[in-house]
Order: C-alpha cells, then sequence, then structure tokens
C-alpha cells in the first residue's frame, strides 16, 4: 500500500481545510491537504454567495462582544458559547487577513462596505462583488495553498476511515479515485474539514460532495457528535423557472440590497401571520420563514411549485442593474425578467448547525482529532445567523491549524514507536471494507446511487423542516434497514477507473450513518426550537435548553444529553 | 429484503435522446444512447445524474457544485464544443457528449484535469512524494 506521513493531514479542501492548511504550515507543520474533488472546488465555500459576519467596524461602529450577542440570540439558547466566542473575536482578524491577500472585498470611501444580514444589529457583512464571495475566497485561499512548499494538496482522493489507536490518531486511509488504489497517511493530528450534510436533502444547496463524511468518519472511531437535529433550511432557495449555472440560493443578496416582497400563491404578503415582520425589507430569521412559507403551502395559498412568489417588480431596472450587474444578464439567459416576473422560491436544506462535539481548541475526545468548519457542532445552536458559515470557516481553520500542529509536534519524538501497529491497523480495515465492496451484489441489485437518491426523498419527506414522533420513526426504522439489509448486498461496477459506483457507495455508508443521528436526535428532542420543528411539540420547552449528544457503543447509536457550554462574554446580554 | 423502489416515472415529459462516448483510453470509441425524460431548462448534467440514477450508474463524469457553475469541473464536449455539463441544456433533439478532446482520458466524460501536483498518489508514480523529510 502507499504510504504517505505528515505532521498534520486535512481531510477535505474548503474553506477551513486550505486556511487550516496555511496556519499549520506557518507554526512549522508538514502538511497533506486532500479533497475527494478537487483542492478548493468541492464544498460548500465555493457556492457562497455574499455575506461573511465580522465585526471589524468599518461601516459603522461595532464590537465582537455585539456579535456574539446576536449569534448566541439566534441560537435559541443552545450555542457553545466557547466556540461562538472565539468564531466572533477571531473574525475580524481573519477577515483583515484575506484583505491583505487580496480577495477584493467590495470597498467604499477608503474602507471595507458592509451591509446587515437578517439578526445582525449591525452592518457587519463583507462581501465579494457581483455574487462572488464564495468564488474569490476559494481561489484567493487556493493561491495562498500554492505559494507554501510545506503543504502537499491532493485532489480526487477519498478518505474512508480515520486510524485510531488507544483513543489517539495516528492517521487515515484513503482511496484513489482515478484508480481505485488504497493510500494510507500516517501523521501526528489530523483535522476534519469534510463540511455539512445537505446531500442528505433532495433540495439542497451544497456541493454534491456534502453527504455527511464528516460525520461518519469521526462517529466510527469513537468521537461524539452533538445538536445533530439542528438542518437549517434555506428559506428561499430558488424553485421556478429552472435555472441553470447560477447558485439556487442567489436570492438572499437580492434581498439585503433591493428587499424584494415575499408572497403566498395569492400575491399576499404572509410572514406576519407568523409573528414576524418583514414588510418587503429582510428582517425575518429563517428558521421563522422557512416554517411560514411551508405553512402557506400545507394551507393551500402556495405558488404553482410549491413555493412562494418573491416579487421585485416595483424596483427598477437602473437599480437592479447597478446592484448585480452581469447577474442580471445571466438571468435572462434563463428566461427570467425580474422586471416583468416574479420568481418561486422554497426552503431547500442549507447548513448544519450540529456536528463534532470539540473542546475551545476544536479537538475532539479523541486525541489529536480536529474539526473545522461546518463539520463543527455547537457554535451556532439551534439556527445560524446569515454570514456566520464562511467566518467559521476560516476562524475554526486557522485555529484547527495551529492547534493541531501543535499536538502533532508534541507527538514527533515518539513516531517510531507505533509503526507496527499502524501497519496491522491499516491492512486490516482496507481488508474488511475491501471484502464488502468486491462481494458487492448482483447487477440488478440496486446501484449506490439510486439508494442515495431513496435516502434523500426519505430524509426531505419525513426528516425535513417539520417533524413527528410517526414520521421520525418510520424514517430511523428504513435508514437502519437500508444501513444493515441493503447497503451490503448493493451493486458495484468491477474495478475500473473513476468508479463513481465505489464513491457513491463509500459515502452512502457515511450518508445512512449522518441520517441515523439526524433522525435519532430530532425524535428525541421532544420540543420546537430554531430549525427543529416538531408538529406534535410545537412549543419552544425551557427544560429542553440542554444539548444532545451522540456517540456509538459497539454498533447501537446511543444519545444524552448535557448542558449548554457557557461562556459569558462582559458587556453582553446573552 | 425491501426492494427500492422503481425510479419515478415522469408521466406527461417528452423524451429526448442523449449520446454518451464510454470507455477508456484503450477501447474503441463507443456511444451509448440513452432515453431521457426531459423538461424545460434541463442541463445535460441534469441528464446525465438522471441516467446514473435510474439506468446505468457506471456512466463517470466529474462535477461537484451541481448545476451552480461554481466548481467549473464538468468541462466535456456536447455536440463537439467545449462547455460545462451544468450550463449546457437539453433539448428536445437529440446529442452527443464527448470527454474533453485535449485532456488524458480516464474513462467516459472523465478526463485528467487535475494540477499536476495534485494528482493523487499512486504506485505508478516514480517520485518519491513525502510531504515531511
Amino acid at each position: 500500500m502507499i504510504e504517505l506521513t505528515a505532521d498534520v493531514v486535512i481531510v477535505g479542501a474548503g474553506g477551513a481545510g486550505m486556511y487550516g492548511a496555511v496556519a499549520a504550515a506557518r507554526e512549522g507543520a508538514s502538511v497533506i491537504l486532500i479533497d475527494k474533488s478537487m483542492v478548493g472546488r468541492g464544498g460548500a465555500t465555493i457556492m457562497a454567495q455574499m455575506t461573511v459576519a465580522a465585526a471589524i467596524g468599518h461601516q459603522e461602529p461595532d464590537e465582537w462582544t455585539r456579535h456574539f450577542a446576536d449569534t448566541v440570540e439566534a441560537g435559541r439558547g443552545l450555542c457553545n458559547e466557547e466556540l461562538t466566542g472565539l468564531l466572533c473575536r477571531e473574525g475580524p482578524a481573519r477577515i483583515m487577513e484575506l484583505d491583505g491577500w487580496k480577495i477584493g472585498w467590495a470597498q467604499e470611501e477608503g474602507h471595507l462596505r458592509q451591509v446587515t444580514a437578517p439578526g445582525h444589529s449591525k452592518k457587519r457583512c463583507v462581501y465579494v462583488d457581483y455574487l462572488n464571495t464564495g468564488p474569490a475566497l476559494a481561489s484567493t485561499l487556493r493561491r495562498q495553498v500554492k505559494k507554501v512548499p510545506e503543504i502537499k494538496a491532493i485532489s480526487s482522493l477519498t478518505i474512508v476511515e480515520i486510524i485510531v489507536d488507544d483513543g489517539r490518531v495516528m492517521g487515515v486511509l484513503g482511496i484513489n479515485v482515478v484508480s481505485g488504489e488504497w493510500v494510507s497517511f500516517r501523521s501526528g493530528a489530523v483535522i476534519l474539514a469534510a463540511g455539512g450534510l445537505s446531500k442528505l436533502y433532495a433540495r439542497n444547496s451544497g456541493s454534491t460532495n456534502m453527504g455527511g463524511d464528516g460525520y461518519g468518519l469521526a462517529l466510527r472511531v469513537g468521537a461524539e457528535l452533538v445538536d445533530m437535529e439542528f438542518v437549517q433550511f434555506f428559506p428561499i432557495a430558488h424553485l421556478a423557472p429552472r435555472l441553470v449555472g447560477m447558485d439556487p440560493i442567489m436570492w438572499d443578496p437580492f434581498r439585503y440590497k433591493l428587499g424584494g416582497r415575499l408572497l403566498n400563491g395569492k400575491f399576499e404578503e404572509f410572514i406576519e401571520r407568523y409573528g414576524s415582520e418583514d414588510g418587503g425589507q429582510y428582517r425575518v430569521a429563517r428558521d421563522v420563514a422557512s416554517y411560514a412559507i411551508l405553512k402557506e403551502v400545507e394551507a393551500g395559498r402556495g405558488s404553482p411549485h410549491g413555493g412562494c412568489y418573491l416579487d421585485f417588480r416595483h424596483v427598477p431596472e437602473s437599480r437592479l442593474r447597478e446592484s448585480f450587474g452581469p447577474v442580471i444578464d445571466r438571468l435572462l439567459e434563463n428566461g427570467i425578467d425580474l422586471t416583468k416576473m416574479p420568481v418561486e422560491v422554497a426552503p431547500m436544506a442549507h447548513y448544519q448547525m450540529g456536528g463534532l462535539r470539540v473542546n475551545g481548541s476544536l479537538e475532539t475526545r479523541i486525541s489529536g482529532l480536529f474539526a473545522a468548519g461546518e463539520v463543527v457542532g455547537g457554535a451556532n445552536g439551534a439556527n445560524r445567523l446569515s454570514g456566520n458559515a464562511i467566518t467559521e470557516a476560516l476562524v475554526f481553520g486557522e485555529t484547527a491549524g495551529r492547534m493541531a500542529t501543535q499536538v502533532a509536534l508534541k507527538k514527533q519524538k515518539k513516531a517510531n514507536l507505533g509503526v507496527k501497529k499502524w501497519q496491522s491497523l491499516v491492512q486490516d480495515t482496507s481488508r474488511r471494507l475491501e471484502s464488502t465492496t468486491q462481494n458487492s451484489g448482483p447487477a440488478e441489485a440496486p446501484a449506490p446511487v439510486a439508494l442515495q437518491a431513496e435516502l434523500q426523498r426519505l430524509m426531505s419527506e419525513k426528516v425535513g423542516p417539520f417533524r413527528s414522533e410517526e414520521k421520525l420513526c418510520s424514517a430511523l426504522e428504513q435508514i437502519r434497514e437500508w444501513r444493515r439489509e441493503t447497503l451490503p448486498g448493493m451493486h458495484i461496477s468491477p474495478n475500473q477507473p473513476f468508479n463513481m459506483d465505489l464513491q457513491d457507495w463509500l459515502e452512502l455508508r457515511k450518508m445512512l450513518d449522518t441520517a441515523e443521528m439526524v433522525a435519532l436526535s430530532a425524535l428525541s428532542r421532544r420540543e420546537s426550537r430554531g430549525a427543529h420543528q416538531r408538529e406534535d411539540f410545537p412549543d419552544q420547552d425551557p427544560n429542553w435548553e440542554k444539548n444532545q449528544v451522540l456517540a456509538l457503543e459497539g454498533d447501537v447509536l446511543t444519545i444524552r444529553s448535557e448542558p449548554i457550554v457557557r461562556a459569558p462574554v462582559e458587556g453582553t446580554v446573552a | 429484503m425491501k426492494a427500492i423502489s422503481k425510479p419515478e416515472e415522469s408521466p406527461g415529459r417528452p423524451l429526448t435522446h442523449i449520446r454518451v462516448r464510454r470507455g477508456g483510453p484503450e477501447d474503441s470509441t463507443r456511444y451509448d444512447t440513452f432515453e431521457v425524460p426531459w423538461e424545460e431548462g434541463m442541463s445535460v448534467l441534469d441528464a446525465l445524474i438522471w441516467i446514473r440514477q435510474h439506468v446505468d450508474s457506471s456512466v463517470s463524469m466529474r462535477y461537484s457544485c451541481l448545476n451552480a457553475n461554481a466548481c467549473k469541473e464538468c468541462s466535456a464536449l456536447v455536440d463537439g464544443k467545449v462547455t460545462y455539463l451544468c450550463t449546457a441544456r437539453l433539448g428536445e433533439a437529440p446529442l452527443t457528449v464527448d470527454p474533453l478532446p485535449k485532456r488524458p482520458l480516464i474513462r467516459d466524460l472523465v478526463t485528467d484535469i487535475l494540477p499536476a501536483k495534485e494528482n493523487p498518489p499512486s504506485q505508478s508514480d516514480h517520485e518519491n512524494d513525502r510531504a515531511s523529510d
């Protein structure tokens, strides 16, 4: 088997992974940065349209403690305040470092331009025009990664297991996607930066590689996960007419800049009916907006494709062009003239608030196993504010890179002690997996990609924004049956280059682990809070102001409650 | 074991045809033609994903961002023109998809588009690439 070594190995090369690599290398680590797609092209970062929240105070006076208070309030009482504090305190330094790397943040009158996103009490969000924040960030970080000789970047390689011995990480085991060969990576520390789980849902705004890899990998080696029931649905994702070559969540920035009216199928404003206000502006929080839209649809007042209308017809064309320039032409190419027609929008799976349970150094309970970016649970509680995801990727990436390096360099002296153990663990793990994938089922058995689609439908119907005991129990039963009965007997095309069947199967394994975690947590939380809405328990219950923690005991997924990590910041009212 | 339900039928949707170049660099040129339910505004990538889910999962192509044209991984030839699978529209007329002609072919529509230094390690590499030393 091919074996590579480095001080720090990073799984996932989106914003968090790339920033982590740069940070680890400048602390003196050798780094291997791995992506199953292409470095800096997969994941969620590149999909970001606009807002990145940080209290740099360029547009108006602001403090990181205000950002903290806003985030904690939006998190409906469940934020891990240690992580929220880290996110808000370090955000400004990361934004300014990227400015120094010439990302091209939008500017005015000699300072960075900042806008207000819903839930932020200040003009706090920087961006890159036009709707170019994600691509600009990805290419800026790719440039930084390329500059550093201590970082070896590897694309088209998927990590299938973390290798752990006696509670300490030893490295990871992966497969070359192009050739199908096994490759092992021995390291002092591993950072999981594999993103979220939006692919579990039929309508989602993530890249196709975000099927919960990080959660499944970590669960299987004994790490804990927290708050997995909180899947954020992005309320106004594009629904109709069909749009290609554009991100479905692009309407959010339109609303920041231009307002835009949210109307039901009868062209009535409706957000006020659900205890919030909107008034053609954009003030309503994401969880409330998703709820309101789906309730209108349920009441028979939806738009033709099952969402609501977003209408900009009152905005003059000159203002549309001034704010969005070439984007207006790309919309016209898609047959959408905003001066003449409303578009239809509806909620879409967007972001996972829950994730790996880590300490303030972003380390899991497995020594040397760190997490960064969306895969981390807790910083955003039960509902994430717009603009916090990219900041989280940058801040957590940088912090995890530094902290992982400290651990790896300390361990280096003992590196030779575990060679034999390492080799036997790697051999056993690869043989075990190979015995399943090579004895795959007959050609008429379902293909992994078909079951992925089934799982997406199941999750959307039964573990979506509205949940009930009945729906969740039925989902759990089906997920467990698929995991135990169907997964081992699936048809995987025989060994061939770029074997997507094999990749789909490996991904499906993690998707089923992750789906079970989301469904079990959602079933166990008998209240409604933030992104978790139970039809059978419609109210928020103060007794449920606690986190749920998941772990594997043997083959059984267990769940328990833990008190919230509080770390109040002086001068804020949480 | 409960069978996976058959793909949802698409009543009322017209069918269109898509020819896909199959195989690797050693194989003689071969095309498979697939019948796909068509809807207004559909991309060629949508059609290929539909084929993988419903007809033949062994068809391979690169893509990551799913119709947003952000990742730029899905470039290929559609009716002889270099384009992105996610922005090329599928019409009601049949069309042909080939891999990029100037890149080394891996299989089906997948070509080697990685920067040389980012290639995944393989026994066939001669270099001894260790990140630390």
